[in-house]
């Protein structure tokens, strides 16, 4: 494995001291890692995640918009990031941490490093739900 | 490779009769390759001794900036090459996000702070910024890649042959890790690993004892047991402690030093460096 960038190292271990659900991706895709609240919301299936891109994760939990329609992998929030290279916000429903349906909201943001390098993407996400009931 | 170093001391300069042995000149360190190719590692005050050493006509020197904290650059202004109208000197070292090597160095090298202007220097000045990927100095092949330190900052890996020296003099590797193990490190996530994989001669920090780091996480800097740590993980043959406190004494240095050695029961030579120390690989 070629060794990660000093802005993905950081990242990394910024997500890993945070209670947000983090997920973080490289240039290509790739999924990285994912910290401990992610795993918290998502569940076992979030294990398949970490050979897989961006593009897989909305099949991989079944994401459909509010009206219960399945979301193609080009919107997610993930994807934008990494594709086009701005922030992209979403409300989304998938399929988490014991099989069942969870409304979270998605904030993800492309990480350009030192020199203008363009590193990947992180996703930040929370449950609405739990949000609208706290 | 010849390996010398002229200032081993972090932070600030530290004179006086309680350092003389390892010395209190900020980081500088002078490699000469095989070829008789000239590095220098950093503009630390030691950097004026070592100026002063080059036989003339000079030709060409390359300045290897780690980053721009004073204690790395406050030496460059004394630096006699610079002064030398048939010298050619290149200085590599990081931009930051905002500004390119050349601003960020004439903040330093200008009125207030000091008296003579980067451009009006009489020797041929030429400038690089890093990383850049992979590049070729005479007989070495340079790699120089972002490090966990406070503002831009570079690491250096620079081989001649086989021969491999690896350069962090300022680094903290464990920073956000709770723990800092050998059996708990991932190789690709653990900051500097490549520029250390294997070498022959790694410098690098180790300001700090265990307790002092627990009170200073995230100023850039690392223990010596996860310096002896960094180390192990990257298997390298021999270590030099480097960018010592400047509250550290003589005897307290070799005290740190050697008794986190001695109870690490370690695979490699480790030694504190001191101003005057000569490695060859």
């Amino acid at each position: 494995m070629p060794q990660q960038a000093i802005e993905m190292i950081l990242t990394r271990q910024l997500a890993a001291h945070l209670s947000m659900p983090t997920f973080l991706v490289d240039a290509e895709g790739r999924v990285l890692d994912f910290n401990a609240a992610a795993r918290a919301v998502l569940g076992e299936r979030l294990e398949k995640a970490r050979s897989l891109t961006a593009r897989d994760l909305a099949a991989l939990f079944e994401v459909r918009d509010a009206s219960g329609r399945l979301v193609p992998s080009e919107a997610l929030p993930l994807v934008i990031a990494l594709e086009e290279h701005h922030p992209a916000h979403a409300r989304l429903h998938v399929i988490g941490e014991g099989d069942a349906l969870r409304e979270i909201a998605v904030t993800a943001i492309p990480i350009v490093g030192q020199g203008r390098r363009f590193l990947g993407a992180m996703a930040f996400f929370w449950e609405t739900e739990k949000e609208a009931h706290a | 490779m010849k390996v010398t170093l002229w200032g081993t001391r972090g932070s600030i300069p530290t004179p006086g009769p309680e350092t003389a042995r390892y010395g209190g000149n900020t980081s500088c360190v002078h490699v000469e390759g095989d070829d008789g190719t000239q590095l220098v590692l950093d503009a630390g005050t030691g950097i004026r001794r070592l100026g002063d050493t080059f036989a003339r006509p000079v030709g060409r020197v390359d300045l290897l900036l780690s980053h721009l904290h004073m204690d790395h650059i406050q030496g460059l202004g004394f630096f006699a090459p610079l002064y030398d109208a048939d010298a050619e000197v290149h200085i590599w070292g990081p931009a930051s996000t905002t500004q390119g090597l050349g601003r960020r160095l004439t903040r330093y090298l200008a009125p207030p702070l000091f008296p003579v202007l980067l451009r009006d220097l009489p020797c041929e000045l030429r400038l690089h910024e890093v990383p850049c990927g992979d590049f070729e100095i005479g007989g070495f092949r340079i790699s120089a890649a972002m490090v966990c330190h406070p503002g831009p900052t570079v690491g250096y890996r620079i081989q001649e042959g086989s021969r491999v020296l690896t350069y962090l003099s300022d680094h903290e590797p464990a920073l956000g890790l709770d723990r800092f193990e050998v059996s708990e490190l991932e190789p690709e996530w653990v900051s500097g690993y490549e520029l250390a994989a294997d070498a022959d001669l790694l410098i690098h920090d180790t300001q700090y004892t265990t307790q002092e780091y627990g009170e200073r996480i995230g100023w850039g800097h690392s223990s010596v047991e996860q310096c002896l740590t960094f180390a192990q993980l990257a298997r390298v043959k021999h270590l030099v402690a480097f960018h010592h406190d400047p509250a550290r004494s003589d005897d307290a240095l070799y005290g740190v030093v050697s008794g986190a050695a001695q109870e690490a029961d370690l695979p490699f030579r480790v030694t504190a460096g001191a101003e005057g120390d000569v490695f060859k690989i």
